[in-house]
């Protein structure tokens, strides 16, 4: 597992994994890398690797996806906590 | 995993979730403030600001199996997911020797493609088994 973040006022962010940040800001705003987003999730292919903060069993932690080699492993996004369905 | 923060989190386990599920969720919440990990997802919704329904399954090799991807207003069907681990499971275990037809559960008949069976798949599978 990556570090345990702490919980402080400043907000913990997470990220791809190998990714310098300020191409990953590039990759949402230019049209451009559309196309090379969409090769990233075939079918077939490797996830990219991410970290993100999270919460779990009443701790504040930080979760690697490459932690989980080994292990089937469900990935799910949502719109926002409290979105009703 | 959603673009709110793991303190956001932490309040919606606690006081709503934690109401329906005994014990709470059992697994990692996970916060992508930004939607830095959506974006490379294919998921992130950069207008609305927030991350549609992306459901991604990832082997033991972290290599992508499947996913769905559907507009919020729209729940998934856990049940689905769980039939495509355990079919993804038995593909991986059997090397590939066999593939699940349409609709298979476990137990069921696999196929094991090969010479044999090419034009031959009427013969031993009917249309009807997919939803028995």
């Amino acid at each position: 597992m990556a570090d345990a973040p702490k919980a402080g006022c400043a907000r913990p962010t997470g990220g791809l994994v190998g990714v310098p940040k300020d191409d990953q800001k590039k990759d949402q705003q230019s049209k451009s890398s559309e196309q090379e987003v969409k090769r990233m999730i075939q079918v077939g292919k490797p996830a990219p690797d991410f970290s993100a903060p999270a919460y779990y069993k009443g701790e504040f932690t930080s979760v690697k996806l490459s932690d989980f080699l080994g292990k089937w492993v469900v990935l799910c996004f949502y719109p926002g906590d409290f979105t009703f369905v | 995993m959603s673009v709110d923060s793991v303190f956001v989190h932490k309040m919606w386990n606690d006081n709503e979730i934690s109401k329906m599920v005994k014990g709470g969720v059992p697994f990692h919440m996970l916060s992508d403030g930004g939607g830095k990990v959506g974006a490379a997802f294919g998921v992130y919704d950069p207008d609305a600001g927030v991350e549609n329904r992306g459901r991604f399954l990832i082997d033991p090799d972290g290599v992508i199996q499947g996913f769905e991807v559907l507009t919020p207003p729209v729940g998934r069907n856990v049940n689905e997911t769980i039939r495509q681990i355990q079919a993804f499971q038995l593909v991986r275990e059997k090397k590939g020797s066999e593939a699940t037809p349409s609709g298979w559960r476990p137990g069921k008949m696999t196929l094991k493609p090969g010479p044999d069976l090419v034009g031959k798949v009427w013969e031993v599978w009917k249309p009807e088994m997919a939803s028995e």
